[in-house]
């Protein structure tokens, strides 16, 4: 099923003469309006004209997410403040957030790609769409929803939270279609073991999943447990949200919508372009976006490009599985973190000391983070209650700044082992 | 009388009791008296040493986190309600008591008791005040404090 045929099977040609019109309107935007990229592209010595096609894309300068906290927190916007009818945000490793703005085109545009990713999961105005992804400043459920509601299907907004609620409403309303991170998928299926619950009391056809890594072992798993097709669904709020590239029914790679998002594999190291087929940075342009341009985001996550044709019809690019990351970013239960984050906070707190580690495991399939805390004299005390009372405000201040609840284990002095080099942050005990 | 406790942090995992009584032996220190404050995820020992200051400068060295408390110790005849006598005066002064333990030696009549209270100089002096006989401790060669 197509949602938008005619883009999703433009021929190259066709499809190479579209990106290359809407890249050099893009440009002239940014240029015009956007301070910050015309220092940086009169620092280059390009002028708008220079970048005539997308064959020209490579002339113009990368951005990172590092750009984006230094211009906190419009200093990217391409429209003034007037135009911008919603702001979403994601987690920021100093405690600012990185900020994206949109304006009423822009969310239709999102509302389009999100489209396509559910009627390529088989949803239409038919289904019984629950969206189990958060709602809130995090893009994951509003993005389904606006897809959702443009293909005409029946919303559940139930946001995410209260498996054993979550699985009656799927129950009772009869919902087709299941739209949430793959390990809370997962954590359903768990949950509904214990309920007494089979697949077969439920009329779940399909899920989207995404906002975090999986293996195609833990699509089988989930397809096997809850009797349904799971599909990969990419995006990125820098870039727009869910629904930069989805996966159609074949499973062989997601499908980017590159009349909006022009994909680049790059490598991370030179920044040279690498062939369609090699792994590299994925580096994404928006050709069409108003409210915040990102021209040549450094996304940090490795995958693969393939421009061949796909079973579906699809001539869309694809890109396969998110490999990895370029960075130490850890994604749990869909919410980016950064051990800088955590070290923020515990030097911020000013009684702890910079000697941390995250674990991260999955347990009944759902991602804990544990961060140990040595104790340092300042902060040790003879009494119970005032250590469990820090223990505390170290939680307390880690869940507001990374927007998921961390254990926290208080250690001796010098448990964490010392590194000559760069510590170990980070012990990911995850088999994805 | 006032005395120097010495609390050290404990992880929870096996072991860990056992490496700080190991830095004590090396040492020849001699625990006095010691408790085991615990919770789901940490323990913290409190001890009374002959040699506060040295033992903790050694857990120091064998990186432990060590704090030294000053507390409250106190005789208490070895009788039925004869620790109840004690605390009633303290109680009556609205002294708070943070945590207590108790010890008995066997060559006496009397136990021994530390008190960690939120006004430690004023519970002093009650005790000191109303029973200077239970609780004016002397430099007893079994002693500590």
């Amino acid at each position: 099923m197509f949602w938008n045929k005619p883009m999703e099977t433009m021929g190259r040609g066709e499809m190479t003469n579209l990106q290359s019109l809407r890249l050099h309107d893009t440009v002239e935007r940014i240029y015009r309006q956007v301070p910050y990229y015309r220092n940086k592209l009169q620092a280059l010595g390009l002028l708008p004209e220079d970048i005539a096609g997308i064959e020209d894309v490579g002339k113009l300068p990368f951005i990172t997410k590092q750009e984006m906290r230094d211009n906190y927190p419009y200093g990217l916007f391409a429209v003034p403040l007037t135009e911008i009818v919603r702001v979403h945000a994601s987690s920021g490793t100093t405690g600012k957030p990185t900020v994206v703005g949109y304006t009423k085109r822009d969310i239709g545009i999102w509302s389009e790609v999100m489209a396509r990713a559910l009627t390529y999961a088989g949803a239409s105005k038919h289904s019984c769409i629950q969206v189990a992804y958060g709602y809130g400043l995090f893009t994951g459920g509003l993005g389904v929803h606006y897809g959702a509601e443009m293909i005409g299907a029946s919303v559940i907004p139930v946001s995410s939270g209260n498996t054993a609620r979550q699985i009656m409403l799927m129950k009772d309303f009869g919902t087709t279609v299941l739209a949430c991170t793959p390990s809370y998928a997962l954590y359903i299926a768990e949950t509904m073991r214990e309920m007494g619950l089979e697949p077969g009391d439920l009329t779940l056809k399909a899920g989207i999943f995404g906002a975090e890594p999986w293996s195609e072992r833990m699509r089988q798993e989930i397809e096997d447990r809850l009797a349904i097709k799971a599909l990969d669904i990419y995006g990125l709020s820098e870039i727009i949200g869910p629904g930069v590239a989805n996966e159609c029914a074949c499973q062989d790679g997601l499908h980017i919508s590159e009349d909006h998002f022009f994909p680049e594999i790059i490598n991370p190291l030179t920044g040279e372009a690498l062939p369609d087929g090699e792994k590299g940075e994925l580096v994404l342009t928006t050709i069409t976006k108003e409210g915040m341009p990102m021209v040549r985001y450094r996304t940090r996550d490795l995958t693969v490009l393939n421009r061949s044709i796909c079973d579906c019809g699809r001539t869309l690019a694809r890109m396969g599985k998110v490999l990895g990351r370029t960075d130490d970013m850890l994604i749990i239960r869909g919410v980016n973190v950064f051990p800088s984050q955590v070290e923020s906070v515990l030097l911020g707190l000013g009684e702890t000391s910079p000697h941390y580690q995250l674990i991260v495991d999955r347990e009944d399939n759902l991602d804990t983070l544990t961060v140990l805390v040595e104790v340092t004299e300042e902060m040790f005390s003879d009494e119970v209650r005032r250590l469990e009372k820090l223990e505390y405000k170290i939680k307390e201040a880690l869940a507001s700044v990374l927007q998921v609840t961390a254990k926290v284990r208080l250690v001796g002095p010098k448990y964490i082992e010392r590194s000559e080099g760069k510590a170990k942050r980070v012990i990911d005990n995850r088999k994805i | 009388m006032i005395i120097k406790q010495i609390s050290v942090f404990l992880e929870n995992r096996p072991g860990t009791l056992a490496e700080v009584l190991g830095v004590l032996g090396e040492h020849d220190i001699n625990l006095r008296a010691m408790a085991v404050a615990d919770t789901a995820d940490f323990g913290i020992l409190r001890l009374v040493v002959n040699e506060p200051d040295k033992v903790e400068r050694v857990l120091k060295g064998a990186n432990f986190a060590v704090k030294t408390t000053p507390v409250l110790a106190m005789k208490v005849t070895d009788h039925p309600g004869g620790l109840l006598a004690e605390i009633k005066k303290l109680t009556a002064s609205g002294i708070n008591i943070e945590y207590v333990y108790a010890f008995a030696t066997a060559t006496s009549d009397e136990a021994r008791v530390v008190l960690k209270v939120d006004d430690l100089n004023k519970a002093e002096q009650v005790l000191r005040s109303e029973a200077p006989a239970a609780s004016d401790v002397g430099d007893g060669p079994n002693f500590y404090w």
